[in-house]
This record gives C-alpha cells, structure tokens and sequence, in this order.
C-alpha cells in the first residue's frame, strides 16, 4: 500500500515548540487487536522480554530505525480496554503512559493499535489514549480483513476527527507499515481531536466513538460465518468435551512420541562428539572435568530441549489459532467448584509450560485473594522442567507398550497420570485455600473469545526462540555451574594425587549427611546430593545423576536410564517421581511469587506446603509400591 | 426467510436460549464489572445473541457488537433484556 495511505494529523495553529526525534514510543491496543504481532513485525529478533511476562502480561522492550538510522525504543503494553485502574494490567499501562514506570522513561510517542474489524469498540480506548496528550499515530490493523470482509473507513475524515494521524495497516502481511516509519521519523505534535466524550462514561465515549465511525463512513465488516461454525462444534454439548479430551491427550502424545526420538538423536550426537572431543584431549584432570563433569551433566539436560520446545509449539498453536479461550469456557464449570476464577484456566494451563510466565499471568485476575490462590497453586501443574525427570525416569523402569493402538501407549499414560496427579494436588490446595483463609466472593467471569485465526508460523517461530534462548541460557549458567561444583565434589579430597572413589568424597560426605532423613523414602545418598541440587532448578537432578554415575566406576559404562534402574528399585522411582511432582523445586518460581505478592510471606508459605506435601506424599508412595 | 420478531418483555441475559435474541435494558451489576461490560460492547440498547455455552449451559457465549463473550451466569443472570423471540417462517 503506498505511503498515502497516512492520513496527517490536521494542522494546529497554536505555537508549538519544535521537538526533537522520538526517544521511547509505546505501543498501545486492546486484546486481540494484533498488537503482539506488530511488535514482532516491528522489532523482528531485536527485542528482549521485560520484567512483566505471561503472554498477555509479558511487557517487551525492542527497537526500530527511523529513516535517519537513529535507534528508538518500543515499549510494548498489556493489552487493555480502557485506562481506568481495574485490573493490574491497565494499573501498569497507565503508570507507564504517565511516565511513573520506574526504570522507563516516560514515552514520548503512541502507536495506538486498533482492529479495524472492530473500530467503533476499539475507539472508545483510543478516546482515552489520546485524552493524555502524547504524540500518537492510530494504526487500523487488519486492514486485509476489513477489505476482503466487504467493511470500509475513509482514514482522512478519521484523522481529522481525532486530531492524529491515521494509518491502515496489516499487521499480518505488513501491508501498510512503512507509515510507521515515516511517524517515527516525524515531528509529530501532539493531538488535537475535534471533540473528545466525557472519558469516564462508557456509554458517552460509546455514542462519541459511534459518532466519529459514522462521520469517518465506516462500515463494519461482515464476520465470518465459520467463527460460529467453529463455535458450535468446539462447544457442542457432545463434541466440546470430546474434543477438548482430544487435545490435552494429542499433546501429550505428542511430546512423546515426537519429542523422543528428537532427544534420542540428540543424545547420540553428544555422545559421539562427546567421544571425540574427549580423543583430543590428554588423560588426566582436565579431560575428566570435561567429559565425565561438564558434557555428561549438561548434555543430558539439553537432550530435552525438544520435548520443552515441541511443548511451546503446541500451547503456542492452541492459543494463537483461538481454541484456548473456548477451552477455558469448557474448563469453567469444573475451575468454580473449586472456587476459582475461570479466568484462572490460562495461567494454570500456562503453568504447563513454565510457573515462572503463568504466575505473571494471573495479573488478569482482579480479585486478589483469587490471584494469591492461583499463584500458589500454579506450581503444582506439571511444568517443563518435570517433564525431563518425568521422561528419564519413566523410560527407564517402564516399558513402553501400546494401549490404544499406536497412538497412546503405556508410557504416555504414566506421564498423563503424573500430570493428573499435580492436577489434582492443585484442585485440593485450591479447595482448602479458597474455604479457608482466602475466603471470597466470587469474582465475576468475563471473558471476551478472540475470533479464531491461522496460527503464523512467525509468531510461533519468535516464541519457541525466546524459550530456547532461555533454556540454553539455564544450562549455560546455573546448569553449568551446578556441574562443575558437583565435579569439584566427587574429585576431592584427593588421595595421593588422585581423585578419590565415589564413595569417599565430599559430595558423598555431603549425601550421607542428609540420608537419614531421605532414607524412608527409598532413596540412597546420590539421588539425596540430587534432589539437593535440584533446589536451584528441577531438570538439574538429571545433571547430577548424570555426573554421578559417570564419575562412578561402577556405572560409568552404563547410560543413564541403565545406571538409574542398577541404582533405584522401582519402588523408590516412583516415590521419586511423586516427590518430583509436588516438591517446590525452583529457585525462579520463589523470586516471581516474592515479587508478584510483595514479601517473602506466600512464598515461605508455598514452599513450606509443598515441601510437607512432597515428603509425605512420597513416603506413602514408596511404602504402597514396594508392597505391590 | 421472512423474520418475525415479537416483543416478549423483560428477562435476565441468563434465560435467554440458545440463538434467542436481546436488547439490553439494564446491568444491575457492581460499577466496575458494568464498566468493563461496557467496554466490551454491552451497552443499554444494543442487541445481544445468546449463543454456544459450556457443558452444563454455564458460562455462555454471548454475541454483542461483533464479537464473542464468554460471561457466567452470575453476571449474565443480572443483566435485564427485552427478549425478542425470532420465528422462522
């Protein structure tokens, strides 16, 4: 679309002084206006995720050029409705606006992001957007739907109405998005709208947005039919629990049956390149911190990268392409018996992949004791980092036979369990919490369903890259160090210039000291030394054990799962395996609930709970099993 | 198709059928919750459409102003419509 498409900003005849360029611009829009997805168009790799994530939460920082090469910041908003303080998010857009942010300057300029689909709705926050009087530019996104939905604005007669400029775009395609260019290169004044409503009456600002799409000749799209066709099929009262099964299940499914084969690829290369780096170099310490300390602990925690990014994909794919929000309408009836927010479903399925994004994400709930519920429940859904144990531990003591045909075997069901299992822990925590002391009303359960849309493989593509970069970067700092120590461990004290056997060094001394009071739950000294190093991260055991049995001569032919079944009857497996699933195992976790509740009260409180939970819980298990 | 709407005076959103039809009257609701529906486009005196729901008919989705909104029926059942019933001929 050509450059003429920028409707200007109408003339002002005050005297204004000349600004200089635009420092920080933030960019502004409603949910589902297609505002992430500028902002990954806009910023491309450049961007890095802020202190507030969670997908809808998650506050980015990137930056673009304007025509000079000149460097400005884009700050990208939560998505919000209106600016009055109702929920977390708008309390954040708005400090962040008023330049009360601290850390972020206050922005100079506004890309105000608005569907097009739905102009005259989306209107009513750019009323309030504009009311603060900085330098914006409205972006009418969805411009291809707009048009191929038989739906039409005249932008010019718009920008006069609202005293900014105007531009159409797609968001999508980037048709259009060179006016943003031009804007950023500009110096734009600040806006001057014919008439803005009486801001804090919806229905004013309502009849004003009505007005101002009438005086711009807007005509609404026509939607789609195949939304409700979508509808009545995902939420048929036979089909939508049906299908919803389907889903959780297929994920699963195919994390295993998929993920698998990955790691075990992966594992073979390592082992391989392994082989040959340790060919190179000269026997003696070094070698052995090398091979038997750094590429055993960490390559067997990057062989899940994976079933970890595979798991993104699907969460990514269910949520972009819209199902996710019908699953929570399904979800609802069973999340409010146990006294929870439906809204409470998306953060708790998030908590799927990490608790660290979902615990951000609960900043949606308004209701506060809700949201402390819902903080403290979200680590006991099974999140990535179990998956590695739960895979290695499984694998090694359960053989893999098919149940439903090939599609869902014996393993996979072992793994669905274990998810039941957290599941459940979470539903009785939430019952007790919620009768107890977070005791509340119910808060009211409104929640709009983005229209369905094609997933982008763009979008889908920064996601799964803004998670490898994460979890390389665990293994590259705290994964890594945690190998080397342990490696420092098993080597000394050394006995005349040697390293001394397993069973006499300090990592052993460290192991049996804590025996005693993991003994009742089946577990010798070394998954003891595991499960203390797994404090710092979940996937971290794997590391240790790892490095354990490779340093140890009697396992050290052996791989892992081999090493694991010599070391731990099947009964102690699955005591571990119950530990793993309610032990409060991550550092990061604690670090978000201290910031997110604001003291070290809820989580001394979820870290205690869990702990209690998880030895008892395991003791049982190990006691029930081992008379099976 | 020829559509008779017939005016059947006040209910709550909540008893509407599926498909069935609604002008807003009212949100009899906390200012803060009736603000943020109307953000979303539930407005006295526009149309609403009760549509799918989740099992149990509890939450429904409701149609207004283009899109789709999923509320429970303690919100809904407190927001008052005129109900138009819509036969097809």
């Amino acid at each position: 679309m050509p450059l003429s498409t920028i409707a200007p900003a109408p003339p002002i005849s005050e005297n204004q002084p000349p600004k200089k360029g635009f420092q920080t611009i933030a960019v502004v829009g409603p949910p589902n206006s297609g505002k992430t997805t500028l902002f990954n168009r806009l910023t491309g790799l450049r961007q890095k995720v802020a202190n507030f994530p969670g997908v809808t939460v998650e506050h980015h920082l990137g930056f673009i050029r304007d025509t000079a090469g000149r460097e400005i910041e884009l700050i990208d908003l939560p998505g919000i409705y209106s600016l009055s303080p109702r929920s977390e998010d708008e309390v954040v857009a708005l400090n962040v606006l008023n330049g009360q942010m601290p850390g972020l300057s206050k922005p100079d300029g506004v890309l105000l992001i608005l569907d097009s689909t739905h102009l005259e709705r989306h209107l009513m926050l750019a009323a309030r957007v504009i009311g603060l009087g900085i330098p914006t530019l409205v972006l009418l996104n969805m411009a291809d739907e707009l048009k191929k939905q038989n739906g039409h604005i005249d932008v010019l007669a718009l920008a006069k109405q609202l005293g900014t400029p105007v531009a159409l775009v797609s968001a999508t395609t980037g048709e259009g998005i060179e006016a943003i260019s031009a804007f950023v290169s500009s110096h734009t004044e600040a806006p001057s709208p014919l008439a803005l409503p009486v801001l804090q009456d919806a229905k004013k600002c309502r009849e004003w947005a009505y007005q101002v799409g009438h005086a711009a000749s807007y005509r609404k799209p026509v939607s789609p039919v195949w939304t409700q066709r979508l509808d009545g099929l995902f939420l048929n009262r036979l089909w939508g629990p049906i299908i919803f099964a389907v889903v959780v299940m297929g994920v699963f499914q195919t994390i295993f049956s998929l993920g698998q084969p990955l790691s075990n690829a992966l594992q073979a290369l390592l082992d391989v390149t392994g082989k040959q780096v340790g060919g190179l170099l000269p026997a003696g310490l070094l070698r052995s911190l090398i091979i038997d300390g750094i590429w055993k602990g960490t390559g067997s925690v990057l062989v899940f990268l994976p079933q970890i990014l595979l798991l993104f994909l699907v969460i990514g794919v269910l949520e972009d392409s819209g199902y996710l929000a019908r699953a929570a309408v399904i979800a609802d009836k069973t999340m409010s018996r146990v006294g929870l927010n439906g809204k409470a479903f998306i953060p708790l399925l998030s908590a799927y992949a990490c608790a660290v994004p979902a615990i951000m994400a609960t900043r949606t709930i308004e209701n506060k004791r809700d949201r402390i519920a819902t903080i403290l429940i979200a680590p006991f859904m099974t999140c990535s980092a179990r998956l590695p144990v739960y895979t290695m531990i499984i694998a090694a003591f359960l053989p893999n036979r098919p149940l439903l045909g090939a599609f869902f075997g014996t393993r996979a069901l072992a793994m669905l369990g274990l998810y039941v299992l957290g599941f459940l822990m979470a539903v009785f925590t939430a019952r007790i919490l919620k009768s107890s002391v977070l005791k509340s009303k119910d808060s009211p359960f409104i929640m709009e369903m983005p229209p369905y849309r094609w997933p982008t493989l763009r979008s889908l593509g920064l996601r799964l890259l803004d998670r490898s970069k994460a979890f390389l970067y665990r293994a590259g700092t705290v994964i890594l160090g945690v190998t080397i120590l342990l490696w420092l461990l098993t080597t000394f004290p050394m006995h005349n210039g040697q390293p001394p056997a397993i069973q006499d060094s300090a990592v052993a001394t460290m192991g049996h000291a804590i025996e005693p009071v993991i003994r009742p739950l089946g577990f010798d000294w070394k998954v003891g030394v595991g499960l203390l190093t797994s404090f710092a991260a979940r996937e971290v055991i794997i590391a240790t054990m790892g490095t354990l049995y490779g340093v140890d001569p009697e396992s050290h032919a052996l791989d892992l799962q081999a090493a694991l079944r010599h070391e731990l009857t099947p009964a102690a497996a699955v005591a571990l395996l119950v530990f793993f699933a309610f032990a409060m195992q991550c550092m990061s976790t604690l670090a978000v609930v201290r910031r997110e509740t604001y003291g070290w009260k809820w989580p001394a409180v979820q870290f205690a709970y869990m702990t209690v939970v998880a030895y008892v819980s395991a003791f049982a298990a190990y006691h029930i099993a081992a008379l099976l | 198709m020829i559509f008779n709407f017939e005016n059947t005076g006040m209910a709550a959103l909540a008893d509407l059928r599926e498909g069935q039809r609604g002008i807003l009257e009212e949100l009899d609701l906390a200012p803060r919750v009736a603000e943020h529906l109307m953000n979303l486009g539930f407005i006295p005196g526009v149309e609403v459409v009760a549509a799918r729901s989740g099992p149990g008919g509890d939450p429904r989705v409701y149609r207004v102003d283009g899109i789709e909104v999923a509320l429970r029926r303690d919100v809904s059942s407190r927001i008052v419509v005129r109900a138009l019933t819509r036969s097809v001929q």
